[in-house]
């Protein structure tokens, strides 16, 4: 497009290397509570780079979470291959970090403690994993919060201490899903300039799942749109916007309302096609038969 | 009406630390209401029966009377019992209910824990768990006196039936209501399933395995009682039965008062430690003051 993209974002290698993400034709199917099978995602093909950010849009119910439950190792595909660097997901990869839509910090734990919580997993000695941590906090601009608990931070300091705690492992491919749909707008935009500047300092593969075109565009080096349910690759967007990008400035670019239109048209009939049929989310998790009736009282 | 006048025209400052005053005091005073109320209550209560036996219209052989507790616990706390010191028997008592409490606990926790995390597992238990817990506990009493004689094992043992099925359904139940999520991120943070089960399970099940030690201390207790009152040689549940035996109402009574002051310490001392172990869940809005 021009000079100042080719320099700051290095366009993923042609031909070099093999892509950090590689996923070929997976399909994942879940049982129902009912004894059906519900398709989430059939012959998906995606591929993320080194360094590439990846956003992943779609309507409802397309399988987004689950193609990253696919790479990060959670899940195993029913059908294709998934692989990383080359290799076949084989289980929980030490490679990969991953960012929850809801709050996956552990609420009993100080902040440096949920900070320092990669690193002690990974046997770490414990002074080295709350000194990289206490770095870690700075960086996210939480310094003199380490001994507060979860609860008593607000939502952005939360995911503040999410991000600190996925990046100090120092993935090489990270999956964020849906990270910041909770927040609200303009401590979204803060914490989304905060991910691009520290994305910056590692350049680890991204695959941001977000329902969000606006987030999406703000973000990405490729945008990807998935069909409605069962969810394959619908169309791929490059998005050419110079780096390093201001969230809350970009979106008043004229080829960031280009891209937009463009990517809308392609996500629009998926969405009308879901609120169509609107056939009902199958929870896969939630509903389990219950063994024993509860014991002597809830928790307050 | 005139003089009146001046006290509305200052009635618009509004003065904080008149107010806050104010306030402090309705409260203090509210509590001294509800205290008032409740010496009141005792009294009543108690000198009521105190005067019923005096009079005759209470039978102070069946019922007996406040003052002949006093006396009987001052006879036991002075002169001791007919199987050794007070003091013995009650610590024979308590170490039955603290050890079966604890067994108990920790048999309920692990198992709790294991077959909330191994879903097969579970499966295949159920129904024995089931029948087990349908036994009404106290039977096995008889058992254990069989299997254990008179001595602390077989109350230990009936306090740690009746212990771990309470906990064991609260440690599975916490288990299983674990956040997914959390499960997830700390697995992908490197976490190993058994750090996995000790830094994540456990702490988030606390909720529920410390919701269910109020009553499991009670369990505990009453296996050790009900256990002495079936057959032992020193204990509280002991005293009560040979004062039952000797138709000394006021023994029955004085074992009572005895037994429910050490069950209100424990209650304290597990309050505490919940309130420990569970300190970083935020504080919650005190719509409870009662105390129960």
């Amino acid at each position: 497009m021009n000079d100042t993209v080719s320099d700051t974002v290095p366009a993923p290698p042609p031909g070099r290397g093999t892509p950090a993400i590689e996923l070929r034709a997976v399909t994942k199917r879940f049982r129902t509570p009912s004894g059906g099978v519900y398709t989430a995602i059939e012959d998906l093909d995606l591929t993320v780079e080194p360094g590439e950010f990846c956003a992943v849009v779609g309507p409802t119910g397309c399988g987004k979470s689950t193609t990253l439950s696919l790479v990060s190792g959670l899940e195993a595909a029913n059908g294709g291959a998934a692989l990383i660097h080359g290799g076949p997901v084989a289980g929980i990869d030490p490679r990969v970090g991953f960012m929850f839509q809801t709050d996956a910090v552990f609420p009993w734990r100080s902040v440096l403690d949920n900070v320092a919580a990669g690193p002690r997993f990974r046997g770490v000695a414990k002074h080295e994993a709350v000194e990289t941590a206490r770095d870690w906090l700075r960086r996210v601009g939480l310094s003199g919060f380490e001994d507060r608990l979860p609860h008593q931070l607000s939502g952005g300091m939360r995911k503040r201490v999410a991000l600190a705690q996925t990046l100090i492992n120092e993935p090489e491919i990270l999956l964020m899903d849906e990270p910041f749909s909770a927040l609200d707008v303009q401590t979204r935009q803060i914490v989304q300039d905060e991910l691009l500047s520290l994305w910056e300092l590692t350049r680890p593969a991204v695959v941001f799942v977000t329902h969000d075109l606006e987030e999406a565009i703000s973000l990405a080096d490729k945008v990807v749109v998935l069909t409605a349910g069962p969810g394959t690759v619908k169309d791929t967007f490059r998005i050419d916007l110079p780096r390093p990008r201001h969230v809350q400035e970009i979106r008043f670019q004229p080829r960031f309302v280009e891209l937009y239109e463009q990517i809308w048209t392609s996500l629009r009939d998926e969405v009308q096609a879901v609120n169509a049929a609107r056939t009902p989310r199958p929870a896969t998790a939630a509903h389990r038969p219950k063994l024993f009736a509860t014991g002597t009282g809830e928790p307050s | 009406m005139a003089a009146h006048t001046p006290t509305v025209a200052k009635a618009p400052v509004f003065d904080e630390a008149a107010a806050v005053r104010a306030a402090r005091a309705h409260r203090r005073n509210r509590r001294l209401l509800v205290l008032g109320a409740q010496v009141l209550l005792v009294v009543v209560a108690v000198g009521g029966w105190q005067l019923g036996s005096d009079r005759g219209w209470l039978d102070g052989f069946t019922y007996g009377s406040p003052s002949g507790v006093v006396r009987q616990l001052h006879t036991w706390f002075t002169e001791g019992t007919a199987t050794g010191s007070i003091w013995h028997n009650i610590a024979v008592t308590m170490q039955e209910t603290v050890l079966g409490f604890l067994i108990g606990t920790l048999a309920g926790i692990v198992l709790g824990i294991l077959l909330g995390r191994i879903h097969a597992l579970a499966e295949v238990m159920a129904p024995f768990i089931k029948a087990g817990n349908s036994i009404p506990r106290v039977v096995l009493g008889s058992i254990f006196i069989i299997w254990f004689g008179l001595g602390p094992s077989g109350k230990i043992a009936l306090a740690v039936v009746l212990v771990f099925f309470s906990v064991f359904f609260n440690a599975f139940q916490g288990t299983r209501e674990v956040d997914r999520n959390l499960i997830a991120n700390a697995r992908i943070l490197g976490a190993s399933e058994w750090r996995v089960t000790s830094q994540v399970v456990l702490p988030s099940a606390m909720t529920w395995i410390v919701a269910s030690l109020h009553a499991a201390f009670g369990f505990a207790l009453i296996g050790a009682i009900v256990g002495e009152v079936l057959g032992a040689q020193a204990g509280l549940g002991q005293l009560i039965q040979q004062a039952q035996g000797n138709f000394n109402a006021n023994g029955v009574y004085a074992g009572i008062i005895i037994i429910a002051a050490l069950a209100l310490v424990a209650e304290f001392l597990i309050t505490r430690f919940e309130k420990r172990v569970l300190r970083w869940r935020p504080t919650q809005l005190s719509g409870d003051t009662t105390g129960l």
